[in-house]
């Protein structure tokens, strides 16, 4: 996991404040690498849900604990063939958090809460919830296989 | 950042919203809307998206607390303006068919 080229690495606070500046970066990166539109705001929204349940449930709403995420393109095994993609790795140090606490819901139910998950699944091709060394690490995959050559190239 | 800001026309109330609805300023965002439905009881809510870019799980889910409140409240909760990126998030939740939607203030606001 995690080897391939780096493409940018941040550590933020855990506070709501910062999202828009994550998503604001994310954006630019996801159109430098050739996703489509619709493929970078995809991208993004999984990133902001991803920080939004660290913050409420890993952190627990406190807004000065350490996330690190980091960002590569990688390749990886899909239909016989290695096809390059977007890594995003997400670790907190925050107690432990159960994927399935994190309520994929049931979409025939109208309520409130429970969405983010969904849409982090929803939007990326892979996403994987692990413990690693007294930290909760997040590693999602969005394959770069359907994308335009990046920009400059 | 977001704004939002109210027009009264007639019993109708047009909140224009602008900005990301966030974990941050959705729970500015449902104080808003709720204010309107459950403090003031206006009939007609009517939330003008245009300028909003974004919207998570959260501000989905202050939607979906406002359309619960108009409901009980036996008022009205209707949405116009949508950009592709608000469009998309509520297609991706499925509950884009349970909201009141139109394209323009002036059928949002029609008798």
């Amino acid at each position: 996991m995690s080897q391939g080229s780096l493409l940018l690495k941040m550590e933020l606070p855990s506070n709501p404040e910062t999202l828009c500046v994550v998503r604001d970066a994310l954006g630019k990166l996801a159109e430098t690498l050739g996703f489509p539109e619709t493929e970078c705001r995809a991208v993004v929204l999984a990133v902001d849900e991803a920080l939004t349940n660290i913050i409420r449930h890993a952190y627990q709403g406190k807004t000065e604990r350490p996330i690190e995420a980091s960002f590569r393109r990688i390749q990886v095994a899909r239909d016989g063939a290695r096809k390059p993609a977007l890594e995003i790795v997400l670790e907190d140090r925050g107690i432990r958090v159960h994927a399935e606490k994190l309520c994929g819901r049931d979409l025939e139910d109208i309520r409130s809460g429970g969405l983010g998950l969904h849409f982090m699944r929803k939007s990326m091709d892979a996403v994987e919830f692990r413990r690693k060394w007294g930290r909760n690490q997040l590693r999602m995959v969005k394959l770069l296989d359907k994308v335009d050559p990046p920009k400059g190239s | 950042m977001m704004q939002i800001s109210a027009r009264q026309l007639d019993k109708t109330t047009i909140l224009d919203v602008s900005g990301d609805i966030d974990l941050a300023r959705s729970p500015e965002f449902r104080k808003a809307v709720l204010r309107e439905l459950r403090e003031l009881r206006t009939p007609r809510v009517v939330l003008n998206l245009t300028a909003v870019r974004y919207i998570d799980s959260s501000g989905v889910a202050s939607l979906v607390e406002a359309l619960k409140a108009s409901r009980d409240l036996g008022s009205r909760l209707i949405l116009f303006g949508l950009s592709s990126g608000v469009r998309e998030v509520l297609q991706l939740s499925k509950l884009i068919r349970v909201f009141e939607i139109t394209d323009t203030e002036e059928q949002a606001v029609a008798p």
